[in-house]
């Protein structure tokens, strides 16, 4: 009998260890999967058309994965699809977006670093008033600003350029990113930058050489936020460019959405896919780092 | 907006003040222009010739308020503001709601967390046109969602939202949620992560059980999320255009105009540029009445603080 009594005893004890398959949980997991499926059908239709031919798609359902597989669509999208008269594809918008890209980003980003720069080391009489002002002009609808702009660039002679557009994706990209990297250098510890100063450093030496180097971070969250940015840009593509200069976006919309010729869904879906394709690459390369881009823009709010 | 307002640094004296930190307002120059010029400027600029008639070139013949009588006898102007009213509202209840949800659930401890915020948010990384053209396809009346589930046999199923007039609204929300949630989840998320662990154990030890504990505990301590993701909204629902004009086009008919679209026909295709300057303005006012309540909300009570 005390053998019995002592051996229930040594048993478990504390409550019963919680099932991993409880009903909870898998009303969790099935919300979360249900949901995944939503956000995920449009990339997968978007795939499945693009690799089917036209016949199929006609008679097939839209879901289905394709019988044959064909990369005519992609090819045809790429360098045949017609915008108007011109009939050279996606590939005369890629090389425009990248041309105004690759200057709107070191622009963009140069200025607003020396700014936040200026703005969190070197304050003087009105800096913290400009900086309000700009703040508040992101709220400001692009609506209000855009016909002024037209007139400025008719003025300088950039209008319908892409050095013109270049000039506005810096514009409108400076509150967020002076925003970000103002943050950023206010962070670096003050001492730092007196040591320099005594040791006689100046604006643009303390710059190159102590903080430039420590915001390196700052900067890869920064390209992040301007090259999906500008990238996805279409108003101010279509205002300020013309067909010889229109960004990948915009010509992708007039492709799809023309009137004339047959719709062929299939290319369609591979145009779309390719001017999504830089963007995504992005976001699956940088992962946590994208995530942080997007908590600074929300810091703005 | 958290702007940090840090010791002002203490330079060493110079003789002329305006010489003082030179290089640094040398350098501001681009930033000032920006703030003085184009923002200040420019909204200026359009606000004053929304009082002109001015047709395909700015002039300076004075209207008084004809434009904006003209603005609100417009059909298409009323139709636009119907349509981002509701698309608005709804937009707005719906990206917070499931935003919160999704973010509660990834908040559970789960398993393969990431992998479900990667999905969630991969659609914010893509540009408004790709999604309305995905969607546009995807709801297809012919070849699209529709026709897959009167293929299954239920031969009245009838879900067109891009070609009826009165439902084309909620087909760009369908578009406009599946793009802009993941980014309101992502703050939720964050701010979730920043409650203190032991809010959840107390409320264990009163036996408040979980879903009670979101609604009456960490809402109404997550209020500043709250209200940044609601300005964030609010600013996105104001600038719709992108996704209008490739899903839709406004049509069908003017079914699904909305503001934005109506100042950029306005001055760009009509080439009356005084309905456009007007137009904008009223768009101009209403971020201003959203923004104003929110400032006070926001800075009046960091001062009384």
């Amino acid at each position: 009998m005390p053998d019995m009594t002592n051996s229930t005893m040594t048993g478990p004890r504390g409550p019963k260890p919680k099932k991993s398959f409880s009903r909870a949980n898998i009303f969790l997991y099935g919300t979360l999967i249900m949901v995944s499926m939503y956000y995920l059908l449009p990339l997968y239709v978007m795939v499945v058309t693009s690799l089917k031919g036209m016949p199929e798609i006609r008679m097939g359902n839209v879901f289905s994965p394709p019988m044959e597989v064909t990369f005519e669509p992609w090819v045809k999208a790429w360098s045949e699809a017609c915008t108007g008269i011109n009939c050279d594809g996606l590939s005369r918008g890629f090389g425009n977006s990248v041309r105004i890209l690759i200057p709107s980003i070191l622009l963009s980003i140069g200025i607003a670093s020396i700014n936040g720069y200026a703005l969190s080391n070197w304050k003087f009489k009105g800096s913290e008033v400009f900086f309000t002002i700009l703040i508040i002009g992101a709220f400001i609808p692009y609506q209000t600003m855009l016909y002024p702009i037209v007139i400025m660039l008719r003025e300088i002679g950039l209008m319908g350029s892409i050095g013109g557009l270049v000039l506005v994706h810096t514009v409108f990209g400076m509150p967020i990113l002076t925003l970000l990297f103002r943050n950023y250098f206010a962070s670096i510890p003050e001492e730092l930058f007196k040591a320099a100063r005594v040791d006689g450093a100046g604006f643009w030496q303390i710059y190159f050489q102590i903080m430039l180097p420590m915001a390196l971070p700052i900067f890869v969250v920064a390209i992040i936020l301007q090259v999906t940015g500008i990238w996805n840009d279409f108003l101010f593509g279509v205002i300020y460019t013309k067909p010889a200069t229109y960004p990948m976006t915009v010509q992708l919309n007039n492709i799809v959405n023309s009137v004339q010729g047959i719709k062929e869904y299939n290319v369609n879906m591979a145009a779309t896919l390719l001017t999504g394709l830089v963007p995504l690459v992005i976001y699956f390369a940088s992962g946590k780092l994208f995530v942080r881009g997007i908590a600074a823009g929300a810091v703005k709010g | 907006m958290t702007v940090t307002s840090d010791p002002p640094v203490q330079h060493a004296k110079r003789p002329s003040r305006l010489f003082k930190n030179l290089m640094a307002k040398l350098a501001s120059i681009p930033m000032i222009l920006t703030a003085l010029v184009v923002f200040v400027g420019g909204t200026t600029w359009t606000v004053v010739y929304s009082f002109t008639g001015s047709r395909m070139l700015p002039k300076t013949n004075w209207v008084g308020f004809d434009q904006y009588e003209r603005l609100w006898d417009s059909d298409r102007w009323i139709i636009s503001i119907k349509n981002l009213g509701i698309y608005g509202s709804c937009s707005m209840i719906l990206t917070l709601v499931i935003g919160f949800t999704l973010a509660a659930c990834l908040d559970r401890k789960i398993r393969f967390e990431s992998a479900f915020r990667t999905i969630f948010l991969y659609p914010f990384a893509l540009s408004f046109v790709v999604t309305g053209l995905a969607w546009q396809w995807i709801l297809n009346p012919d070849f699209g969602l529709q026709n897959v589930v009167r293929g299954w046999g239920w031969e009245t199923f009838n879900f067109n939202p891009i070609n009826d007039p009165d439902t084309v609204i909620f087909g760009l929300l369908i578009a406009g949620l599946w793009q802009g949630t993941g980014l309101i989840m992502c703050i939720m998320l964050a701010g979730l992560r920043g409650i203190d662990e032991d809010i959840w154990k107390a409320a264990r030890v009163d036996g408040i059980g979980t879903v009670k504990t979101y609604v009456f505990v960490i809402i109404p301590m997550m209020r500043p999320v709250f209200v940044t993701s609601l300005v964030l909204i609010a600013s996105g629902i104001i600038k719709l255009y992108d996704l209008v004009v490739a899903q839709t086009g406004g049509g069908p008919g003017l079914a699904s105009e909305v503001p934005a679209k109506y100042v950029i026909e306005f001055m760009f295709r009509a080439q009356n540029l005084g309905q456009g300057f007007a137009a904008s303005t009223m768009m101009l006012c209403s971020v201003v009445i959203i923004l104003i309540p929110w400032a006070y909300l926001e800075f009046g009570g960091r001062k009384r603080a």
